[in-house]
């Protein structure tokens, strides 16, 4: 799944396997991570997402496989001489040490002058905002704050990449918002490579260039924000960020460059493809709810399907729109609210429609047909 | 219908102005009366006399409360929840400690008197200094060495419990602490026969061929050990061991092991990483751990008494001797003063250079 990068690849991943007895966190892991990069690695809790961060940190060591830290095999190499920093999920600020002690620790770990880590630290807590807080024990700050105690922290020893355990996961949902922004202004200020954990994929979506989503110690996925939500490459993904109606069918056959897929719930409909299908193979066709339009004709290209309005719930910004297709089967559209109120009503015989391009094949079929990732919405929030 | 609240009730209630006040003058004057009827400073009608005031003091307080509304009640609380502490320590912590200040400057009339008569004789203060320094030397040092001991027998138990022990925390502690439900009496005869001369721990030495050794290094008595410094050093640490690792577990446990992780992320190998940063986090237990066992290791006898000789003595055993077998109740009194002189000094010194905010 990795794409392989070779010119200026600060980590790379090759082929990380880490089980514990015989569950197996992380299985198979290819993957580089560019220089500069905000990386991010997305998944629900258990997906192994923090053991491979703690392989890249140097508290585990992969059970097969290679970690390589600027070209150099780190894969037995213990932390302390690893230049790579972590941000702890609670941060681990050393509660006897002011705010300036703690960030002067690891200089002073690695025995370098006074003289030139003292300016280092200065200039670090200036990034970070807390010049005046210097001479603070960190039980006296805020949860934001000892953040960034953290940040600075780990970025005053110049690492090769920073490491990012859930570190908003401990603040409310301003701050967190606030620390979004500001985490991407640190990064851009100090050019340092971040890779950055998190089971939250708004955070993921709004933070990373690139993003690895995660599922049961498997690599699902690799890309951009935008790759990942347009053109998930499985089920799992498509589910897992943002919401998806899921159809199963067959490929029929490919007209250009689009696939023609038999739905199971019935119809024949057109859709993008990413790798070119197997025919006769089960697909599933992904519908993002907010790129429905409904109307009363059908579209003449095969891009819509046909079903009866089951339900039309008024969401403020947008109506939500649930239809029942075929078999059963639920379709969910958001439509963008005009103001004129709704000219369809729960009963009415609709087609629903989208723009080229909208619709994508993933291979396989949903565990249960027309699964919207409401399902993994609850998961998540009850974690 | 209105509802009453809080709010509604006047201001100023004349009674509870005065309801602080009244509270705290009761707790004291209550606190002093028991003090002078328990060290029997005052005696006969006088202390009839006290304890009427008191009694006064308490029935004004109890009124108040009642007639004052919640604004008085509210005063008054804190003082209230004061007063069996203060109470118990006048009655039976202050009043002996009178007691025994008075007794020490008090004279024996003849050498078989039962009473002392009070004539502020410093004359005691004297002889239990010229009588007693190399007792009081050996318990300072005695006590001391044990301390150190404990320190280093109980501080890497306690932290291979806290951070190695897992699930079997509980048990390995209570492994430690159920010694100690034998009487401290026992468990110190006991160890004079496991170091009797024909005991099992002489026996192992001399197969080791260590005895020499032993007896050279002045650990080892020709060949034994029961009665010799070490004996009574060893006891004092045994006995005084859960005192040390009890309080050393818990500011252990306390201690993030993430903590540990920062450090080794931060460029720190395991040792350094404990010694800047877990080992200043259990300052505090050290603390705590080296006063609790000090300070009862300095006064004691019994350990001396079952396991050293008569060159061993410490200064609780002249105590001792002074109070139940020479019957010299000034002298006695004037040493136990002087003890505790020294290691409140001792402490405070020490409290100067180690303490921390917690415990100073």
């Amino acid at each position: 799944m990795g794409e392989s990068r070779t010119s200026d690849d600060v980590i790379v991943l090759r082929g990380v396997h880490k089980s514990f007895g015989t569950f197996v966190a992380v299985d198979q892991a290819n993957f580089s991570i560019g220089r500069g990069e905000f990386f991010a690695m997305l998944g629900p809790s258990g997906c192994g997402k923090t053991t491979t961060l703690k392989m890249i940190a140097g508290f585990e060591q992969p059970t097969r496989g290679q970690v390589l830290l600027e070209g150099e095999d780190v894969s037995r190499t213990p932390p302390y001489k690893r230049n790579v920093n972590t941000v702890f999920q609670q941060y681990a600020l050393f509660p006897h040490m002011t705010v300036a002690q703690n960030v002067a620790f690891g200089p002073r770990s690695k025995k370098v002058d006074r003289a030139v880590y003292e300016p280092r630290v200065a200039e670090m807590l200036e990034v970070v905002r807390l010049t005046e807080f210097a001479s603070r024990k960190p039980a006296q700050m805020s949860g934001g704050q000892q953040q960034r105690v953290a940040l600075a922290r780990a970025l005053v020893n110049m690492p090769s990449a920073l490491l990012l355990d859930e570190p908003l996961a401990a603040l409310d949902l301003k701050l967190r918002e606030a620390m979004q922004l500001e985490l991407k202004r640190i990064q851009r200020e100090v050019g340092i490579t971040f890779v950055f954990v998190t089971h939250d994929q708004g955070e993921a979506l709004t933070m990373s260039d690139r993003i690895a989503v995660m599922s049961q110690g498997r690599v699902e996925q690799i890309g951009t924000p935008e790759e990942i939500y347009h053109s998930p490459a499985s089920l799992f993904v498509a589910g897992f960020i943002g919401s998806a109606n899921l159809l199963p069918g067959t490929v029929k056959g490919l007209d250009g460059d689009d696939a023609v897929l038999e739905l199971a719930s019935g119809g024949t409909i057109r859709t993008r493809v990413g790798t070119p299908p197997i025919i006769g193979e089960r697909y599933s066709v992904m519908l993002r709810p907010e790129r429905l339009v409904a109307s009363t004709e059908p579209s003449t290209d095969g891009r819509s399907i046909a079903g009866v309005v089951n339900e039309l719930i008024f969401q403020g910004a947008s109506t939500r729109l649930e239809l029942v297709v075929g078999d059963g089967t639920t379709v969910v559209a958001n439509m963008i609210d005009d103001g004129r109120g709704p000219s369809i009503r729960p009963g009415d015989a609709v087609h629903v429609s989208w723009a080229a391009g909208a619709a994508y094949l993933i291979p396989g079929w949903p565990s249960v047909a027309g699964a919207t990732s409401t399902d993994v919405d609850a998961i998540e929030a009850a974690l | 219908m209105t509802v009453p609240t809080i709010a509604d009730e006047p201001r100023t209630n004349p009674l509870a102005q005065r309801a602080e006040w009244l509270g705290l003058t009761a707790m004291v004057v209550s606190g002093v009366v028991l003090m002078l009827i328990g060290a029997r400073w005052v005696t006969g009608p006088l202390a009839v006399f006290a304890a009427a005031i008191m009694l006064g003091a308490i029935v004004t307080l109890v009124i108040t409360a009642i007639t004052g509304g919640p604004e008085a009640r509210r005063k008054i609380a804190p003082y209230g929840l004061l007063k069996p502490g203060v109470l118990w320590l006048a009655l039976f912590y202050l009043a002996p400690l009178i007691t025994l200040l008075k007794s020490s400057l008090s004279t024996l009339p003849s050498r078989f008197a039962v009473k002392a008569e009070f004539d502020w004789n410093f004359g005691n203060y004297r002889d239990a200094f010229t009588d007693n320094a190399p007792q009081f030397g050996r318990a300072l040092l005695f006590a001391a060495i044990a301390t150190v001991l404990t320190i280093l027998i109980g501080y890497p138990l306690a932290y291979v419990i806290a951070f190695r022990g897992r699930k079997y925390r509980s048990l390995l502690l209570g492994l430690i602490v159920i010694p100690f439900f034998t009487s401290y009496l026992i468990r110190t005869i006991a160890w004079s026969s496991l170091l009797a001369d024909s005991g099992p721990i002489v026996g192992f030495l001399d197969l080791l061929g260590l005895t020499g050794p032993l007896s050279t290094l002045g650990i080892m008595d020709n060949g034994k050990l029961i009665n010799t410094p070490a004996a009574v050093i060893g006891g004092l640490t045994y006995n005084f061991l859960p005192f040390m690792i009890l309080p050393i577990y818990v500011s252990l446990e306390k201690v993030n092991p993430a903590l540990v992780d920062a450090a080794q992320d931060l460029y720190s190998p395991s040792v350094k990483a404990f010694f800047r940063v877990v080992f200043p986090l259990t300052i505090p237990g050290l603390f705590a751990g080296t006063l609790l066992t000090f300070i009862p290791a300095a006064g004691d006898f019994i350990n001396q008494q079952y396991l050293g000789n008569p060159n061993t003595s410490m200064i609780g055993n002249s105590i001792q001797n002074q109070f139940l077998v020479q019957n010299n109740v000034p002298l006695a009194s004037a040493m136990s003063f002087v003890l505790m002189i020294t290691i409140t000094i001792g402490v405070l010194i020490y409290t100067k250079f180690f303490g921390t905010e917690e415990l100073a």
